[in-house]
């Protein structure tokens, strides 16, 4: 069997692997609890297929492209020295991947909804509309500026609790200070600004950065990215939910 | 044939949202580190297999599991099933199903999450094979379905969010300075991977149906923050996950000493 094919096969075992849970958990509650057939099969069935397809297509991209091309870049960019270049980077990916993100598209636009109704601003569509921009506005650049700061914690080599307890902290307090209607959305950002191809990207920048340098450990300097791109929306959004 | 068209627009959808990565990507090799990169068209291959695959996996789930998951979660949140009378008070022990419905789909979508597969397969060869994976991501799971759960009993009760998320602070601080060095990175990050494509809409959905079948809360105000449970317990327990494992190895060296002191 030629080697492709066989690694091909191996992943496909994995996704499936992967998907089983799933559908153990759907199958059980709807024999089970619901006592309910399940409409339309055909469907349910050809849909899994190309779940399992998809994830094995997925993983096997990841290794071939995304993982060697981020780290090929910010090893290149970590070796020539260039650190504005590196800042640079970090800024608008994190920017640029975040700006776009369907999750956080939605999740601005129910924000608007909500500080329509509360009173916070006029409850009208343009009033709406605006609030959705300006909090995807500042999501995005939470998360430009967390990925600079974790550039430039590997770069220094200071250990990451530091930041993320720090970081903790103000969010505790800003909570007290923040109107309570912006809370829970700030606290949703944090999670869904990651989206499944900047996570990859961020890591092999991360690590490629890490493993460039000379005496800095990639388990301990390479990841943290992702903790810091997660934590500071939470801070940007609750400054938004002051200021706006 | 209705599928196909389905995937050819999920993969325009997507090719749109990564165009923006792409322009980054080539402008800073163009820019900055001006060298064509190794092994050119095996990253242009790579890219088109994470497209179509990504767009796979999103038409796939849209078919089989988002629909049935949706239903199920405003099924449960149904006073009728759940056999709580009209205008009776709400008592949380009458949401039993839905808390557990809550771990099982916590759990079961994390270990589908594709961001957090990308970042365990690094983990693992990062620290040259001693953290295992498929471990990682079930550490990552428990604490999903444990967050989850906690977070549909909070919607119940009604009580403020920010009480549950300090407590969950004050263990991932205190769990910090126990953990080994090695895995707080990355036990910080898995809070972050574990909550996208396929957790969210089935999550968001229990939130909101939750929200809005129980009297006196807002679905507005109340169905947010089931993504914040999701987001911090995995931190949680990947740190105790760490601990756990450096425990049983310092209890097994133990032992082959006394072993061999007995001989």
């Amino acid at each position: 069997m030629p080697k492709s094919l066989k690694q091909f096969l191996k992943l496909l075992v994995g996704a499936i692997r992967d998907l089983s849970p799933i559908v153990i958990v759907i199958v059980i509650f709807q024999t089970v609890i619901f006592r309910q057939p399940f409409p339309n099969l055909e469907a349910i069935l050809i849909g899994l297929i190309c779940v399992v397809l998809g994830l094995t297509l997925f993983v096997q991209g990841l290794e071939m492209g995304l993982f060697p091309l981020g780290e090929a870049l910010s090893e290149a960019m970590t070796r020539k020295g260039s650190l504005v270049g590196l800042i640079a980077f970090a800024f608008v990916l994190g920017f640029g991947t975040t700006v776009a993100e369907p999750a956080l598209i939605a999740i601005a636009a129910e924000a608007g909804e909500i500080a329509g109704q509360a009173g916070a601003i006029e409850n009208s569509p343009e009033s709406k509309t605006d609030y959705s921009f300006w909090l995807r506005m500042t999501v995005a650049l939470s998360v430009g500026c967390a990925l600079v700061v974790g550039v430039f914690r590997i770069l220094v080599g200071w250990p990451i609790q530091y930041f993320i307890i720090g970081g903790y902290i103000i969010v505790v307090i800003m909570t007290n200070f923040a109107p309570p209607e912006i809370v829970g959305i700030a606290y949703d950002s944090g999670g869904v600004t990651t989206s499944t191809i900047t996570v990859p990207l961020v890591t092999a920048l991360g690590v490629g950065m890490a493993s460039t340098i000379r005496g800095r450990n990639p388990m301990l300097d390479g990841f943290g990215l992702i903790a810091f791109a997660s934590l500071s929306p939470m801070i940007f959004v609750m400054i938004f939910g002051i200021v706006f | 044939m209705e599928l196909l068209i389905q995937i050819i627009e999920t993969t325009a959808a997507t090719v749109l949202d990564v165009i923006p990565i792409i322009v980054i990507l080539f402008t800073f090799q163009a820019l900055v580190v001006r060298k064509r990169p190794a092994n050119l068209r095996r990253i242009v291959f790579g890219f088109f297999y994470v497209l179509l695959g990504l767009s796979l996996f999103l038409v796939g789930l849209e078919q089989a599991l988002f629909p049935i998951g949706k239903t199920m979660a405003s099924q449960l949140t149904d006073p009728d099933f759940l056999g709580i009378a009209k205008g009776a008070a709400v008592h949380w022990r009458d949401y039993f199903w839905v808390y557990v419905f809550a771990a099982a789909i916590g759990f079961s979508t994390t270990i589908a999450e594709p961001s957090l597969i990308a970042i365990s397969i690094k983990a693992q060869e990062v620290s040259g094979g001693t953290l295992k994976a498929f471990e990682l991501r079930i550490a990552v799971a428990i604490g999903v379905a444990v967050g989850v759960s906690i977070g549909t009993y909070r919607i119940v009760s009604g009580t403020p969010l920010q009480y549950y998320i300090m407590v969950g602070y004050a263990l991932v601080i205190v769990q910090t300075f126990l953990a080994s060095k090695t895995i707080i990175p990355l036990a910080y990050d898995s809070g972050g991977v574990t909550t996208s494509t396929v957790t969210v809409p089935v999550v968001a959905a229990l939130g909101l149906g939750l929200a809005s079948s129980i009297p006196g809360r807002s679905p507005l105000l109340d169905g947010f923050g089931l993504i914040a449970f999701a987001s911090v317990f995995p931190i949680v327990s990947v740190l105790g996950y760490d601990m756990l494992t450096t425990w049983l190895r310092q209890l097994s060296n133990n032992k082959g000493k006394e072993g061999k002191d007995e001989s």
